[in-house]
């Protein structure tokens, strides 16, 4: 995005709904509904301030945002429903910082609602495909598990080539629960992980084991975006977007992959960086979507924290952890605290708390930029955000 | 019980009426001279429409894997493999790895197509070790 508009537009809002098992008499909507009308409460905004919806279809919805602004009683300029899976809505920010900056709208709604868990959507073979679809006739009847099994196409590659050991991974997952453990809503916040747990949890899709892979909960949320002027005036102070980059990488499916352990984030990140005029030593906290462990592990290195084969060590020794000099999945991740799906709107829920300071136990000390990074699909899209203060 | 079942559309029938004769065919550009998978109306290499079906060696290398050990649907008996192969003339497919032990098989193995029938319309591309 033209890097005029770093620091143009803010995050006035943030918002989940309730999370983790909400129940049979719950919808996506209900859950949609509960996170927008908290978000603008923490604007300090009413709902009729809101004319820009950006929401993606679930399962249950095919036009979701003409049913949330119906049910909100507005009427919208822009109706966005930009659905690239888990990313979607990091998408939205930047789309939204578009359409602003276009004048089509001068407040956004950005939100998410998923009962996945209570209804029982969540299948491990993933949604069911047209027989006549490329992925119909050429991947479903081999039975790849879906989204696990691209992940984990993607781990053995990265073993074999550098040597990735269990506990690499380990690292990640336990420090990630412990963040969970700080977390009151965190769906894991009872339940400590150990090493020697995380490696006794049984193999789904080798090399991938249960606790390297998110949770399947219900969930929602939501953001409010606008422009700073329009920010200062709300309930907190704002947080800046300062970078924002996104890629829709060229497939679809992992065997479309020209190399399968190179992101979009090697484009996303510096792009973003480079927007927002910061570089890596100037980030404090990080926030990347952890479906699998193996996400994380790709997106520092296509980022650019480490080398390439690096990433491995990257989460040794609890360094992502409460006590770790680079936090990230503060919030407990999608490993640990919620995951209704798509988790790109929690990551950004995280980082704005984080830097306004409201996060109790868990505050990271001195959050100045705070990078959150999504994918979508599996590995094929992905979207940049760089959050700070003013 | 029978394994999810691909639906051949005019476009792809090539594709399965050679896999009904046990031969693996990709489609070739006449322009770019490149191979592509899966099937489509153009060359993605250079957006030709001159595309015309070969057959092909059937060999090819392990790009990657995964060990499954739940299935979809109970046609698939765990643990079974799921391979990305790299065939010999360039383009990647997803398949299994049959008759193969998880401790037998790594990145770079070779290995050599073979057909699954599934019924008298569908025989799937599958791979064993060379
Ligand atoms: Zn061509």
């Amino acid at each position: 995005m033209d890097h005029r508009l770093s620091g143009q537009y803010a995050i006035a809002g943030v918002a989940e709904s309730d999370l983790g098992v909400v129940g049979p008499g719950r919808t996506e909507l209900s859950l949609q509904v509960q996170a927008a009308l908290r978000a603008i409460a923490d604007a300090g905004l009413t709902v009729k301030d809101v004319d820009g919806i950006f929401v993606q279809p679930g399962p249950f919805e095919r036009m979701p945002g003409l049913l949330l602004a119906e049910y909100l009683g507005i009427q919208a300029r822009v109706n966005d429903t930009t659905m690239v899976g888990g990313c979607s809505n990091l998408q939205h920010i930047e789309h939204a910082i578009a359409a602003i900056e276009a004048g089509l709208c001068e407040v956004a709604l950005i939100a998410y609602g998923s009962t996945q868990r209570s209804a029982g959507t969540r299948q491990i073979g993933g949604v069911s495909e047209d027989p006549r679809s490329p992925r119909g006739q050429f991947e479903i009847p081999y039975g790849l598990l879906s989204p696990i099994g691209s992940y984990a196409l993607a781990t053995t590659r990265y073993r074999y080539l550098y040597g990735l050991e269990d506990t690499d991974l380990g690292w990640l997952a336990v420090a990630t629960r412990e963040w969970a453990n700080l977390n009151p809503v965190a769906y894991r916040h009872d339940d400590p992980l150990t090493m020697s747990e995380y490696l006794a949890s049984p193999w789904i899709s080798w090399p991938l084991r249960r606790d390297d892979i998110c949770l399947v909960t219900d969930g929602g949320g939501a953001i409010v975006l606008t422009r700073i002027e329009r920010a200062r005036d709300c309930a907190k102070k704002p947080v800046l977007v300062l970078g924002i980059a996104s890629r829709s990488n060229a497939h679809y499916w992992v065997p479309g992959l020209d190399d399968i352990l190179t992101t979009g984030a090697r484009v996303t990140g510096p792009e973003a960086m480079s927007m927002a005029g910061v570089s890596h030593q100037d980030i404090d906290l990080l926030e990347i979507y952890d479906a699998f462990t193996t996400m994380p592990l790709l997106a520092v290195e296509n980022l650019g924290f480490c080398e390439r084969g690096q990433g491995r060590y990257f989460f040794h020794n609890g360094r992502t952890g409460p006590r770790g000099e680079m936090p990230m999945n503060t919030s407990g991740g999608g490993l640990s605290y919620c995951h209704p799906g798509m988790f790109g709107v929690f990551l950004v829920v995280e980082a704005v708390r984080q830097l306004r300071g409201e996060c109790d136990s868990r505050q990271v000390k001195g959050v100045q930029v705070a990078l959150c990074h999504a994918f979508g699909g599996v590995l094929s899209a992905e979207s940049t955000v760089l959050l700070g203060k003013e | 019980m029978i394994r999810p079942h691909p639906e051949p559309t005019p476009l792809t029938e090539p594709f399965w009426q050679e896999a009904r004769a046990r031969r693996l065919a990709i489609q070739h550009c006449s322009s770019c001279r490149q191979y592509q998978f899966y099937p489509r109306i153009h060359c993605i290499h250079c957006g030709a429409q001159s595309l015309e079906w070969e057959v092909v060696s059937g060999r090819g290398t392990i790009y990657s894997y995964t060990v499954s050990m739940r299935a979809p649907t109970p046609a698939f008996s765990v643990p079974y493999i799921v391979a990305i192969v790299e065939l010999d003339e360039g383009p990647r497919m997803l398949s299994n790895v049959v008759d193969c032990e998880p401790a037998e098989i790594t990145v770079g193995s070779l290995v050599q197509v073979d057909f699954l029938a599934l019924d008298s319309e569908i025989s799937l591309p599958v791979f064993r070790l060379a």
